[in-house]
């Protein structure tokens, strides 16, 4: 019986994937500002933003392709912490391997310069950090060759 | 070599991403002339008695747009009476997104009543020429002899989800410092929003 209870547990833990709420610090030292080889792939969407939608398997797919070359996709929701419950289930359904962060800092006027000077706030948005550095950043949608052909040339 | 094509197909990509360069406060806005959802064409010099206009590039399906919607419509019958209406266009391809065609934005303003405008940019010109990236995405015009001086760009104010919770209130401030004169506090602002969803080439 506990053996059965714990197997039940297991699996739900296994299968409760964590949408973990971060302030902008706790963002850049888990990527952006993150000093080592890995190319971080930060995919910043939002449950609501169709073409974010769209574009997550072309991350989900580099992010398998490029698994032996250091790359690691990293997706930052930025719903609001209210929808929290929503973006877990969205990450649930999608079966979401990759990290996912949930970006919790407070009016996005402020942060939104931080991450990028040139960024409108509009999404999706991606960014690409390398050694603590940002070595590229756009804001729209990409398809499959552009996201891989762009992690290429950052990865040599 | 092989290397050199990757660059260079990298640079043609990056080269295709340049975002336009836009307004910015203190440029000098091009007159407009889009069809509002009653089919007649609606430009800025048409309002001979304005002071300046809340210029809102929105649309019907993002939900950034439908959070602020109710506040865009508060936001015009504050101030279309002080002489700064609120003119909504809409910039959306309805390829790209059918529910922001020009039979929904007629439903939509229907439904809501909407008391000001909603302008559908066909052509994505005017949404190019301002430099809008997002929805919604304001601009505060203000007008000078013949010219629309822009004097303020961005969020409408500091809270998307909680109206309530609204600290900063940027456009209604930029407002009310343009009324009595004053330079306006905030002049550009950013906010998280749907990207504008341009025609495919």
């Amino acid at each position: 019986m506990y053996k059965l209870l714990s197997i039940l547990f297991l699996l739900s833990m296994y299968s409760g994937v964590k949408v973990k709420p971060v302030n902008l610090e706790q963002l850049e030292s888990a990527t952006l500002k993150c000093d080592n080889d890995t190319l971080y792939v930060v995919n910043f969407w939002a449950t609501w933003c169709q073409p974010c939608v769209h574009e997550m398997p072309y991350f989900e797919k580099a992010n398998a392709a490029f698994a032996e070359q250091k790359v690691k996709v990293v997706f930052v929701s930025l719903n609001s912490i209210k929808e929290l419950p929503q973006v877990e289930q969205f990450v649930n359904n999608k079966q979401l391997k990759e990290n996912v962060f949930l970006l919790n800092a407070g009016n996005p006027n402020n942060w939104i310069d931080k991450i990028n000077s040139s960024w409108s706030g509009a999404i999706p948005a991606t960014g690409m950090y390398r050694k603590g550095k940002k070595v590229f950043f756009r804001e729209g949608e990409f398809t499959q060759n552009q996201l891989d052909s762009i992690i290429k040339t950052k990865i040599q | 070599m092989k290397r050199l094509s990757l660059m260079l197909a990298a640079i043609l990509l990056l080269a295709s991403f340049k975002p336009e360069e836009g307004y910015k406060t203190g440029s000098k806005a091009a007159d407009f002339k889009l069809k509002n959802i009653n089919g007649k064409m609606v430009s800025l010099s048409d309002y001979k008695d304005a002071k300046g206009f809340i210029v809102v590039f929105t649309c019907n399906h993002c939900p950034f747009a439908k959070k602020y919607e109710n506040r865009i419509m508060a936001l015009d019958k504050k101030y279309s009476v002080k002489g700064y209406p609120v003119i909504a266009i809409n910039p959306n391809d309805a390829n790209e997104v059918p529910e922001d065609s020009y039979q929904n934005m007629q439903a939509r303003a229907k439904e809501k009543g909407y008391s000001f405008p909603y302008l559908l940019d066909e052509t994505q010109a005017t949404a190019k020429a301002f430099g809008a990236t997002r929805t919604p995405h304001v601009y505060i015009l203000q007008k000078s002899n013949t010219d629309f001086v822009v004097k303020y760009i961005g969020a409408i104010d500091d809270n998307s989800d909680d109206e309530i919770a609204v600290k900063e209130k940027y456009v209604e401030d930029a407002i009310n410092a343009l009324l009595v004169g004053k330079e306006v506090p905030v002049t550009s602002t950013k906010a998280i929003g749907c990207t504008i969803k341009w025609k495919k080439a």
